[in-house]
């Protein structure tokens, strides 16, 4: 076997792994979408995130346009403090309403936006007032039961 | 009495010599491991060297790596469809088989064939070139035999290997695909974009990447290091390649324990 | 004593517990064609490996050219064993290169000469082993006789200043036999070199040979010309020339008494 043969053998070999590393990257990982480019980062206040996770995705009217950086605990509030960051090219007004919603009745949580009305816009490192916290379903639950609870009281009475 | 009590001594004994063995030989791979990367400078400096061991260990493992990624990438369209079906999002489809090969099958099981196809390999040509004093001469001739014959098999297996994996991993995937949406009459469109909206490129591709990079490490370090501590006989050299697969299959999936419980914490 | 090349001196060595060489002195003149003999595990090996520095003597020391070979740097031990050439008992020839690539291996590690260059010498070191025509044959396919003739033109590929032959005769018909004998003799004139031969084959070694060492029990049992040692009438030189079954070198490997052995018998 001489030297070219083997020089071109390797050289196919090298393009088809590197092809194939491309094409998970591209095709079958996100690496495209969750390439946001220029971003900015707000932050939000929780009293309760839930399942939320880091890289969740952050969307509003169901399109996504930012992700979760990171989530702490503030121990001065007592409260969740999620950073967002938003792709540059969607600004948002300052009195957006940031919930934590459930993708399906059991799947991954994710942060939607409501764009509110105001005149500003967010900008670096704003805090987004108004949120909504996580639906944590055993809470659901003992508040049903609680209201059933006092409205069968109350009927009897 | 004392004939059981003998024995019992003698086990333990035993128990122990293999014990010490094993520790010895530990180190003399951890010494032998040191080496070669102290002389890979030398043997990077002459990359025709490498390319060529490349030739021997990745492009002679394409086509069993092809062939066995295709239908393990057919088994696991066919195994997903059937157990998601059952619960109405047979669409996933396209999630189950990326993940499970980009994660897990692709980097264990490339390293898996990879230890029987280019792993013995090695271990049995240089433990001929021990037997018949081809290292020796090397020596002699003042070329370091781990410059010139481990290193650029090192660096040959650890190139080598995830290129590839991530061969596996894709091939394995359109396999998947070739069976659930051609044969078994998924939408395309869904197998894709789940894919595509649940693989993670840092978490799953690059992690799965750098899962292979390290089997790439251990696989031909096993495999060198048994064919160079091989007795020089011609059973000695048969022992030191049943080694190689039984040592490489154990550090992989052990390897892969320990980082996939490091990756997903 | 500068006029030679490598000195054993007092030297010791030995694997484990078991002493295989126990204080030997041997002195090797440049230009001469030196054979050490001794029956098949003496240790003869060994000695050439001492001489390379692949071993470390347990006492005493090798000097080649001068230098304490076991204190060198791996630097320098390199340095030292490019003036010497070795050819293995079975040739050693790289068997995934070519006869030509073998031969041109030494000089591809240790010189930067252009390929025009190389391929001359290559074809002159070829040449004088009379296989210029076998260059590009792989060493699978060539006779014993023949790989041992390539295994020459590469140890003496860089033109060593010693040449070490580890039984260069060991399983070579009588014909190959001769071409070796008549080949080191030639090549060590021709390059000026010093070798040593280290074989058991007393007939073929007498006939070309200047000096001759016997070892045996890790001693330097007897030395001499050639002739000398023929006419010696050391039972154990007499023993080994002549090829006895039975003297000073006992044909039994040290047992304890052979009647008590057998009466043993079942409670071992």
């Amino acid at each position: 076997m001489d030297r070219t043969k083997i020089d071109l053998w390797v050289g196919i070999f090298a393009a088809l792994g590197i092809a194939a590393l491309l094409g998970l990257a591209m095709k079958v990982g996100n690496l495209t979408s969750s390439n946001l480019g220029e971003t900015y980062t707000v932050s939000a206040y929780f009293q309760n995130v839930g399942g939320l996770k880091p890289r969740a995705p952050v969307k509003s009217a169901g399109v996504v346009v930012g992700r979760v950086d990171s989530i702490q605990f503030d121990s001065v509030t007592y409260e969740a403090r999620v950073n967002l960051k938003l792709d540059k090219r969607y600004p948002f007004p300052k009195d957006t309403f940031a919930n934590i919603y459930t993708a399906g009745l059991l799947g991954e949580q994710y942060i939607g936006l409501e764009a509110g009305g105001d005149e500003e816009f967010l900008k670096e490192n704003d805090k987004i007032l108004q949120t909504q916290d996580a639906i944590v379903l055993e809470k659901m639950i003992s508040q049903f039961l609680y209201s059933k609870a006092s409205e069968s009281s109350e009927s009897n009475e | 009495m004392s004939r059981l009590l003998s024995g019992f001594d003698s086990l333990l004994r035993g128990i122990g010599h293999r014990l010490v063995d094993q520790f010895w030989r530990l180190g003399s791979a951890a010494r032998f491991f040191a080496y070669t990367l102290i002389y890979s400078g030398e043997s990077l400096r002459r990359p025709n060297l490498v390319i060529r061991e490349i030739y021997f260990t990745g492009v002679l493992s394409l086509i069993i790596i092809i062939v066995s990624a295709f239908f393990v990438g057919m088994v696991l369209g066919l195994q997903g469809y059937n157990t998601l079906q059952k619960y109405g999002s047979s669409e996933a489809i396209g999630v189950l088989v990326a993940l499970s090969l980009v994660r897990e099958l692709g980097p264990v099981v490339t390293a898996l064939l990879f230890a029987g196809r280019a792993g013995t390999a090695i271990t049995a040509q240089i433990g001929l070139m021990k037997a018949t004093e081809q290292l020796s001469a090397m020596e002699m001739m003042a070329v370091s035999p781990i410059a010139r014959v481990v290193a650029p098999r090192f660096w040959a297996g650890v190139i080598s290997m995830p290129l590839l994996a991530s061969l596996f991993s894709m091939i394995g995937i359109l396999g998947g695909y070739l069976v659930a949406v051609p044969i078994i009459g998924v939408d395309g469109g869904a197998f894709w974009s789940q894919m595509q909206a649940s693989v993670d490129f840092r978490e799953d591709v690059m992690n799965g990447f750098i899962k292979s990079c390290v089997f790439g490490v251990a696989c031909a370090m096993i495999a060198l290091f048994e064919g160079y501590d091989a007795p020089p006989t011609a059973d000695g050299v048969s022992r030191a390649t049943t080694r190689t697969v039984v040592n490489s299959s154990l550090a992989v999936l052990g390897l892969d324990f320990v980082m996939t419980s490091f990756m997903i914490s | 004593m500068t006029d030679n090349i490598v000195e054993i001196d007092n030297l010791s060595f030995g694997y484990g517990g078991r002493m295989l060489h126990k204080g030997i002195n041997m002195s090797f003149p440049r230009g001469k064609v030196v054979a050490i003999m001794g029956g098949s595990g003496s240790g003869k090996t060994t000695l050439l490996r001492l001489i390379g520095g692949q071993l470390k003597p347990v006492d005493g020391e090798v000097r080649v050219d001068g230098t304490v070979v076991h204190e060198q740097g791996r630097r320098e031990l390199q340095k030292l064993r490019r003036k010497m050439g070795m050819l293995f008992q079975m040739g050693a020839l790289f068997t995934d290169l070519s006869v030509y690539e073998n031969v041109a291996f030494p000089m591809r590690e240790h010189t930067s000469l252009p390929e025009s260059m190389i391929r001359d010498l290559v074809m002159m070191k070829l040449n004088a082993v009379g296989l210029r025509g076998a260059r590009d044959l792989m060493p699978t396919e060539l006779s014993g006789g023949m790989a041992r003739r390539v295994a020459l033109a590469r140890a003496v590929a860089l033109d060593p200043a010693i040449i070490m032959y580890d039984e260069p005769f060991a399983g070579l018909d009588p014909i190959s036999m001769g071409v070796i004998c008549n080949l080191i003799r030639r090549l060590n004139d021709a390059l000026g070199a010093t070798s040593i031969v280290v074989t058991h084959d007393v007939r073929e070694a007498f006939s070309f040979v200047d000096y001759v060492y016997f070892v045996a029990d890790g001693m330097v049992a007897a030395e001499g010309t050639p002739d000398e040692l023929s006419k010696s009438t050391l039972p154990f030189v007499h023993q080994f020339v002549h090829g006895e079954v039975d003297g000073p070198v006992p044909f039994h490997y040290p047992a304890p008494d052979y009647r008590g052995d057998m009466l043993r018998g079942h409670d071992v």
